[in-house]
Formats: structure tokens, sequence, C-alpha cells
């Protein structure tokens, strides 16, 4: 077996026996897993347009699981991949009007460009939290959640509120400010592109570069890369920082190819869900995208299984938990071996990625 | 008369915080991080509106909501203390699971489009005399059985953590687990202890959500007051009279939203809603992080 299929097997398995569960609940629930199952699949991929939804669904999801996936390599705990990218989508929102008459590639330079500021101030708060005032930052970006998601609300209630003033949403961003849909009236845009770029660089960036080796440096064993010289408090800030810049990005695409303009409901959950996709892309930068894919075709699935089946679509939250659940407790198996996990114990590094 | 309705509604609001950061700290104290919380809450508030669906006895609520907490947290301690994982990633797999689980099961037993399920509100049970204090009569002894229970896990945790075998045992595991699991004090065993009692007491803040307060569940009602409860053990310095305090504080900055919504109608609510989330940042970035917190906080045990 192939390295590349070897790392592919766990994350695999685990995906699998988590729907088994799911399968048993949806039986104990009196639906029939099999017809949900096929509804979800009709959902995500029946047809040309349920595919292309699922790429756009899965564009936030790919930056906000990279995101993740880097504050995770330096043990930065960041939750905040649900404030920063709807901290993105604020900036990316509010700047959006002002954008008309702008020629189009700068228009949606400067509109990106505001979505990365955003979740980059959003998440270099909760790093120099920690660097300068040790405050622990799942702490820090949990409540940075909060307030962003309250500052949405308010800016879509208040400043911001489209001029009618009839619908809790902000004015539509100016036509040069919108990233183009090629094959209208499917969603597909060059978003998941700038996403695949982004997960390549990620990958060079934290497995080739001096600043990628000290963060991961980091994350390994914080004291001894103290000792040998790595600027602690620079990479955490800068590591959150960039970590959040990466999710602001994801909600400014959100409003530049989907939305055109600011809800109160712009983000559907991705902290929690980029967790799990980046869990599931054993932390790889280049992992993420067919993981993010993997948990959009699920989102979008589930609305077809709502229409069809009367399950809600917090389904889907059960299979991201699960997954989660599932994939830490082989980690912990695999590296202390199954004696040992009925033994009740486990090395702690169990939920370290393998190193590329 | 708008002093009597403010403290009422503090001590209402910070009810379920403090049971759950009351759990926390045990949680804290024996050496771990559990921000599934929120999960815990929110699995016992279902389960309470649940249970008293199902057979119309408010006792079979409360129950319920015991039950599910500390179902919630045994999972939790299976993963995050046995297979020792990184806590967080399996907090939030915890409070993703219960939200998941909640909003199906909800749909399902209560319909998508059917009207609310409500409950009779828990009584309150007026202590006498007391109960007609000024000020704080209202607020403090014209309340229901849980907030009662609430205050007096106060001292109640403060002794046991402090001047117990017990609460020696359980820090030990929180401080120095190595050292206590070679004196045979059973890191594991302290470590799912409290966490089995923390789930009891965040389910009962769940129940309290949805019996006492909102008198019915709406999806995702607990809507971050397990988070506010983590936040709560640091501002209160892991220590119960501490977490009561600040318990109590941010309790107060939720009830403010209720006092000045109508007095102050040119501040918009969302501040309000931002107010503890606000004043957890604020408060840590002043005082700083945590430098009392147990030495092995966050950090799975593993036997050697």
């Amino acid at each position: 077996m192939s390295a590349r299929l070897k790392a592919a097997f766990r994350p695999a398995a685990a995906m699998g026996l988590a729907l088994a569960a799911v399968a048993i609940v949806l039986a104990a629930l009196g639906a029939s897993p099999l017809a949900v199952a096929a509804d979800l699949a009709d959902g995500a991929c029946g047809n040309w347009i349920a595919v292309t939804d699922t790429l756009a669904k899965a564009t936030p999801l790919v930056f906000c699981g990279l995101a993740v996936a880097i504050a995770f390599h330096g043990s930065l705990w960041n939750i905040g991949a649900d404030g920063q990218p709807v901290a993105g989508a604020l900036a990316a929102g509010a700047l959006g009007p002002a954008l008309a008459g702008w020629p189009h590639p700068l228009a949606i330079g400067a509109i990106l460009g505001a979505g990365a500021l955003g979740g980059a101030l959003w998440g270099g708060i909760a790093g120099w939290l920690r660097a300068r005032r040790n405050v622990n930052e799942v702490i820090g970006t949990i409540m940075l959640n909060f307030i962003a998601a309250q500052m949405l609300s308010w800016a879509v209630h208040g400043p911001l509120m489209e001029p009618s003033g009839a619908f809790p949403a902000s004015a539509k961003i100016a036509a040069a400010a919108r990233l183009r849909l090629y094959f209208a009236p499917s969603r597909l845009n060059l978003a998941m592109a700038l996403a695949v770029a982004l997960a390549l660089v990620c990958e060079l960036g934290l497995f080739r570069t001096a600043a990628g080796f000290q963060l991961r440096a980091l994350g390994r064993n914080r004291r001894a890369s103290a000792f040998f010289g790595v600027p602690i408090a620079r990479i955490t800030v800068g590591a959150m920082a960039l970590s959040g810049a990466l999710a602001g990005l994801g909600g400014a695409v959100q409003i530049s190819a989907i939305t055109h303009r600011l809800y109160e409901t712009i983000s559907p959950g991705w902290g929690y869900e980029a967790i799990a996709v980046a869990l599931v892309a054993r932390l790889s930068p280049l992992g993420v995208v067919p993981a993010a894919i993997l948990f959009g075709a699920l989102d979008n699935g589930s609305q077809v299984m709502q229409r069809a089946d009367g399950i809600s679509p917090e389904l889907v939250y059960v299979v991201q938990a699960l997954v989660i659940i599932v994939l830490l407790a082989f980690d912990a198996a695999a590296a202390g071996g199954w004696r040992e996990f009925l033994g009740g114990g486990a090395p702690a590094a169990a939920m370290e990625a393998d190193d590329a | 008369m708008m002093l009597d309705a403010f403290a009422a509604s503090t001590v209402a609001m910070a009810t379920p915080i403090m049971l759950a950061a009351l759990g926390e700290l045990l949680v804290e104290r024996a050496g771990v991080i559990n921000i599934g919380i929120e999960g815990a809450m929110l699995a016992g508030a279902f389960a309470a509106i649940a249970a008293v669906h199902a057979t119309g006895a408010t006792l079979a609520g409360v129950a319920a909501a015991i039950a599910a907490g500390a179902a919630i947290n045994a999972l939790f301690a299976l993963v995050a203390v046995n297979l020792a994982v990184n806590q967080v990633v399996a907090g939030t797999a915890i409070d993703l699971l219960a939200l998941g689980l909640t909003g199906v099961l909800y749909r399902r037993i209560f319909g998508a489009t059917g009207r609310a399920f409500t409950v009779a509100p828990m009584r309150p049970v007026a202590l006498g005399p007391l109960a007609r204090v000024p000020i704080v009569g209202r607020a403090l002894f014209d309340q229901s059985a849980l907030v009662y229970l609430a205050f007096m896990l106060v001292p109640a945790i403060a002794w046991t953590l402090g001047r117990t075998r017990f609460g020696l045992r359980l820090r030990a595991a929180g401080e120095r687990p190595e050292a206590a699991d070679a004196l045979g004090l059973g890191v594991y065993r302290q470590r799912w202890i409290a966490l089995v009692a923390a789930g009891v007491m965040s389910g009962l803040g769940g129940a309290y959500l949805t019996l006492a307060w909102a008198n019915t569940f709406v999806e995702g009602i607990t809507a971050g007051r397990g988070y506010v409860a983590l936040a709560v053990v640091i501002v209160g310095r892991w220590n119960a009279w501490g977490v009561a305090a600040a318990a109590l504080m941010f309790g107060g900055a939720m009830a403010l939203q209720f006092v000045l919504q109508a007095a102050a109608p040119a501040i918009p609510y969302q501040l309000f809603l931002a107010l503890p989330y606000l004043l957890t940042v604020a408060v840590l970035a002043i005082v700083g992080g945590t430098s009392d917190a147990p030495a092995a906080l966050g950090e799975p045990y593993v036997r050697p």
C-alpha cells in the first residue's frame, strides 16, 4: 500500500464507522438508513447542479479547514474558525457596496483582501491574548466567536442594513466585486481554485520554510523551542493571524461568490466543521481539500434528506462529531496498540499528524 | 422595584452558569479541560423537556437531565481520560454531538413546525419572611429548588476541594498526576468522578433552562452558556467562591439586557448579548491568563 493510501485509511475507516453509527441512530428513530443514504447521495452529487453546489459549499470549508490545520500544527487550538470567517465576511460585506465602478480584478482583490484582514484581526487578537496576556487561545477564540456573531447581527440590523430596511441583511455588494459564476445556474466559481492554490502554499510554507518549521517545533514542545530561540510570541501571533486570515477569506468568498450580501446566519457552523475537516485531513493542508469536499457533500445532501425523509439536517453535526471521536480513538489505539488501549493507557501524542 | 427585578434575573441567569461552572471547577482541578460543557447542558436541557413531555412529571425531567449530562460526560471521559486524546478537540466533538442529537431528536419528537411544547414552570419555593427582604429577597429566597442547590453547592465544593481527603486526591490528579498515580491515588478514577459529577451539574443547569426559565426547548437553547461557564472558572481563579462570584457577575451582565433594553432603547441589544463575552476577554486581558491554573490542566495523563 502506498504511503498516501495508508494515511487515508484511518480517516476513511473513521468516516465509515461514524456513518454506520448514524445509520443505527436513524433506524432507532424509525427512518430507513438506506433511503436516507440514497437521498443524501442524490442531494450531494445526483446531478450537475448538486455536484457544483457541493463544491460551492465546500469552498469556505477549505479555507476554514486550512486555518484550523495551520493553527493546530503549532498546538494553537483555534476554535475560532467560526468568528474569523464572520469577521472576514463583515469586512467584505461592508466594503463590497463601495466598490462600484472598480475594475473587476481590483474589486475582487479588494473585497478578498478586506476579508483576509478582518479574519487576521480576529485571529490576531486571540494570538496576542495568548502570547502577551497568557490567555488560553481556546477561551479567547470561543469568546471572539460570540462577539463576532453579535457584531454581525448588529451590523445587518443597524449600520449596514440594506436601504429599504425591510430585511436584516446588508446592501448588495457591487457587481464588480462578485466572483463570476461561469456556468450559471451552477455556482461553480474560481474561489475553489484559489482555495486549492492556498492549500498548496500552506503545504509548502508549513514543511519547506523556516517559519513553518518553527511553528511545528512550537507545536511539539513549547519550552524546548523557546530554548532553541524560536520567537514564541511572534510565531504565536503570526500563526493565529494567518489562520484567521485564511478563515476570513472563507467568509469573504462566500459573500463575493454566493450571497452577495451579509446575513445574520452567514456561517452554518464552519468553525466546528473545519475541525472535523482538518482532523480527517490529518492536518495536511493538501488533504484539507478532499476532506472539505466530503463534508461539503454531506451538508449539501442533508437538504434533500430533510425534504425527503423529514430528518433534521443537524444529523450532519452528529456525523462530524462521531468522525472526530472515532478518529481520535483510532489514533490513540494505533499509537498505543490495542492491548494498551484496552488496558486504559495510550500515548499523549495521539493526535499529531504524520509528518509529510 | 427595578433593583428587585434586576437582582432576581441576575440570579436566574447566573444559576445554570454557576451549576455548570462548579462542575467544570472540579474537572479542571482534576487536570481536565472540558469544552464539552455546552453539550452536556444542552443534552440536559433536552432530556428534561423530553422526559416531562413523556411523563408529565417535573421530577422525571430533572432525573433525565442528570442522566443525560452524566452520560455525555462519561463519553467524554472515556475518550479524553482513558484514551488520553486531545481534550479540546474531544470537547468540541461532544458539543457537536449534543447539538446534532438534540436537534434531530427534537424534530423527531416534537415535529418541525408544530407549536413549541411548553411546561409548567418549576414552582418557586419561598423561604418564609426571608423572601420579603427588600431587593435580594425575591432573588435569593423565592426561587426554584435548583437555585438553592446551586448556591448550596458553593460551600460544599469549596469544603470538598479544600478540606477533604477526596478533594486532596482530586487536586493531586490535576497538579502532579504522575506523583498521584505513583501514590496509588488513581488519576483516571479522580478524573472520572469529577467528570461524571460535572455532567450531573451541567445537566441540572440545562434542566434549569428548560424547566424553570424558558419552560420550553429551542434548538441551541444553551446559547453559549457552557462556554461562559468555562470562562467563569478562569475568572473565578479555580476557586468555588470565586466561581460563584464570577457566575453572578456574568449573570448580572446578562440580566442588564432586560433592565436596560427598556430604559435605553438606543443601545443595540446585541451589545448586551455580547457583554458576557466582551467582559471575559476584557477581564482576562487585564488580569492575565492561566497563572493559577492547575499545573497539569489539559494535559492527557498516560499511565507509564
